[in-house]
């Protein structure tokens, strides 16, 4: 192959992919243009009326509100908890390796498997939780029955499902970072939570800003775990955005619409991805600051 | 723009655009493909004399339901085969997925199933895109259908709840025959006569005694021995199914209606003053002696509480009731009792009911074997035996209903036969046929989920209302 060919040779496969990726995206783009369902497969061009009619549905507001909440919620549970679980494995030893093992179990189970697991749980009368909770004078709560115990429940199950994916990035990030700055401030006396404020974390969070990046993005297109638990209900307190394009396009077949709805989430992911990303850079110039040159 | 230039075809990219979109994925292959669809029926084309063998060597390619209608229709299939020398290939999917599946699959403008189970409510969505084969011709047919098959056999309202002109409001029992009756379910009380005869209890007559008697049951059988047992047990999840078996049932038994109909024009009556009152005293008997957890139960909870000892009564579908009533089934096999439920003010035993029914793919390209699949499947001799040998009950067909060995088998299951004669006369859809349906019943349990949560039941209505006033528009 001649020299000069070769890089536009090279550029192929990546080229292929990315008309892969944005060839069916900009059809659906279009698509969201007419007014297509099963009640009108010869369907007519409405230019922008799908979305006007999404925005100005008090039912997308709601969708909106509850798929925020859950993002936000969930990922910021899970980077709580999957820092503290990172940092109590850290220190080596036999334990901490068994640990380690049985943390990733959950990232091993779909997630729709999980939800109906915890659905079980739950179950007021024969679910396990009430059973242990019953000692504490706990044992008749109506788990899923109630807007804000759904909501809360649905996280709490991400949240098993998802920590452990935080943890162990963060468990990655501490064990790559340089030990010569911990030594000195051992050698000052600095306490652990001087330590961990003014080097771990610095240090720490460009590999959590990336866990965090991933679960929030994830968490705004969350399906399996509310259908599972909950259906959306009760009410439409847990209709996230996903759910609502669900049973726009298959349920209710109204197919342009449904795809109006998935357009609407990619832009809020797409913008939320982009401000995190930027924020990224940010945490890693910083991060570079504090590392020993 | 010229709007022609964006027919069904071009819409075949659609699936391609869904990938981006994982949610819709599942439409993926696109909604079109009415090439075959010519002016006349398919089923012109069959002539001569009736001959099961006329398809010989064909292979039919059937969707089906996990439910025992279909382990009794998969375990007769050699009969079929045998008589007719056409060979039937079928996949089977739990029900939580099932219609998704044929939706997707039917919507694609594909024809990798010939035939499929389907509920009546979904002729109303399949019957006017067109995926649906129009029966009727098949029926008419001489050389296409047996005389053996004895149309008058079916009770006429079943055949009649399959039967639509497509216009939304527009009664049933008018236009093509989208589907046939193979099983159906008919909405009634069971009870666990133990619970009822400790605590002094007989059924209900009325709703007002219905509410009282779940409240009974909840607060004293737990006292009397029956550990952790409750009311009632009715189905609460966010689905359409929530609204259809006995929720439908006592309220039209209460002479309320889901809409009004004048003309074309679908007016949503779900919140007028006496719909508003049911509906507070429907989710003030959930509270009063329903089911923990009652937003989240589906048909399977019901059924499996009644059979548990956890629930003393289940206002459901007959046949929910029969799959823990039979003999070894459940613990409270042998002491399940059925009660047509109470009426309503007037007396009214008005039932909604489900049907199974079995339908044919508009674009199946095996059109007269299908037909005779659908023939056979829906006739009286698979029926009969079905009945017979199988959990195959609330025969659709009056000769097995009245055959002396269903009786027989039926008769251990106190008040089955009773409450099936009672209310089989008066069972019909009661829903308003409409290609929303499932928006409108979806929104309607989420409206009952709210107001069992504490919301007010006429603020909720009325929103519903008004949201589904401009959707059925």
């Amino acid at each position: 192959m001649r020299l000069a060919l070769r890089p536009y040779v090279l550029i192929v496969p990546a080229l292929l992919l990315t008309c892969g990726i944005l060839y069916p995206f900009g059809l659906g783009l279009y698509y969201t243009l007419f007014d297509f369902s099963a009640s009108k497969p010869q369907p007519d061009m409405v230019r922008f009326e799908n979305y006007q009619t999404v925005f100005t549905q008090d039912a997308f507001w709601n969708s909106a509100w509850v798929t925020v909440l859950y993002a936000v919620g969930a990922a910021a549970a899970e980077t709580f908890l999957g820092v503290a679980v990172a940092l109590l494995l850290h220190r080596s030893s036999i334990v901490g390796r068994v640990l380690e093992k049985i943390l990733i179990l959950p990232l091993m189970i779909a997630p729709v498997i999980a939800a109906i697991i915890w659905k079980l749980m739950l179950q007021p009368s024969v679910g396990v939780i009430n059973y242990l909770l019953k000692p504490v004078g706990l044992g008749d709560v109506q788990w899923t029955d109630t807007p804000t115990g759904a909501l809360l429940s649905s996280i709490a199950v991400d949240v098993w499902v998802y920590t452990p994916f935080v943890a162990i990035l963060a468990l990655a990030g501490l064990r790559s970072l340089p030990t010569s700055p911990f030594e000195a401030a051992a050698v000052d006396g600095a306490s652990w939570w001087y330590t961990f404020r003014r080097l771990t974390l610095p240090m720490l969070w460009p590999y959590v800003l990336v866990a965090v990046i991933f679960r929030f993005m994830d968490s705004l297109k969350v399906f399996d775990i509310i259908y599972a638990l909950t259906e959306g209900g009760p009410g439409d307190s847990t209709v996230v955005l996903q759910i609502r394009a669900y049973l726009e396009a298959i349920r209710f077949q109204r197919y342009s619409f449904g795809i109006s709805y998935t357009i609407v989430l990619w832009a809020v992911v797409y913008l939320a991805a982009m401000v995190l990303v930027r924020h990224l850079g940010k945490i890693q110039r910083k991060a570079a600051e504090v590392a020993p040159k | 723009m010229d709007t022609h230039a964006h027919d069904r075809r071009r819409f075949l990219a659609l699936g391609a655009a869904l990938a981006a979109a994982p949610v819709l994925s599942a439409c993926g292959a696109g909604f079109g493909g009415d090439d075959d669809k010519g002016d006349g029926s398919a089923a012109d084309d069959v002539t001569g004399s009736f001959d099961w063998k006329r398809e010989q060597g064909t292979t039919v390619k059937a969707l089906l339901n996990k439910h025992p209608y279909t382990d009794a229709l998969i375990a007769d299939l050699k009969a079929f085969t045998e008589r007719t020398g056409i060979k039937v290939e079928y996949d089977v999917f739990p029900e939580d997925n099932y219609f998704d599946k044929l939706t997707v699959d039917l919507s694609s403008g594909r024809a990798s199933y010939d035939v499929f189970m389907l509920g009546a409510y979904m002729v109303w969505q399949y019957g006017p895109p067109g995926w649906l084969e129009d029966l009727g011709p098949w029926m008419r047919n001489s050389a296409a259908t047996g005389a053996e098959w004895d149309q008058a056999d079916f009770f006429p309202n079943l055949l009649q709840a399959d039967q639509w002109s497509l216009k939304a409001g527009a009664p049933l029992g008018q236009g093509g025959q989208y589907a046939l009756p193979w099983g159906w379910e008919t909405n009634v009380v069971a009870y666990n006569t133990e619970v009822f005869r400790k605590l002094g209890l007989r059924p209900a007559e009325t709703f007002d005694e219905l509410r009282e008697i779940a409240g009974v049951i909840k607060d004293k059988a737990p006292g009397a021995g029956f550990d952790g047992m409750y009311g009632i047990a009715v189905r609460g999840s966010r689905s359409w199914a929530t609204i259809h078996p006995g929720f439908m049932t006592m309220y039209a038994r209460n002479g309320l209606h889901d809409f009004t109909v004048s003309g074309e024009k679908l007016t949503p009556a779900m919140n007028t003053p006496e719909a508003v009152a049911f509906t507070e005293d429907w989710a003030g008997m959930v509270k009063q002696g329903g089911p923990p957890s009652w937003t989240s139960y589906t048909w399977y909870q019901c059924s499996s509480d009644l059979g548990a000892k956890k629930a003393g009564m289940l206002f459901d579908a007959d046949t929910a009731a029969y799959f823990q009533a039979v003999k070894g089934a459940s613990p409270a096999s042998g002491k399940i009792a059925f009660h047509p439920g109470p009426k309503g003010p007037d007396g009214s035993l008005a039932t909604n009911m489900w049907i199974w029914s079995l339908g044919m793919n508009a674009r199946s390209k095996k059109k007269s074997a299908s037909w005779l699949f659908l023939q056979w499947a829906t006739g009286k001799d698979h029926l009969r035996r079905s009945a017979i040998t199988h959990s195959h009950i609330d025969p659709v067909r009056k000769s097995v209903a009245d055959d002396a060995a269903y009786k027989d088998k039926m008769k251990s299951l106190p008040g089955f036969i009773e409450t099936f004669e009672t209310v089989v006369d008066q069972t019909k859809i009661q829903f308003t046929p409409q290609a929303q349906f499932f928006d409108a019943t979806t929104s309607w349990a989420a409206a009952l989920q709210e107001i069992y949560g504490g919301k007010n039941a006429e603020s909720v209505l009325n929103g519903l209302a008004g949201d589904l006033a401009d959707k059925v528009d």
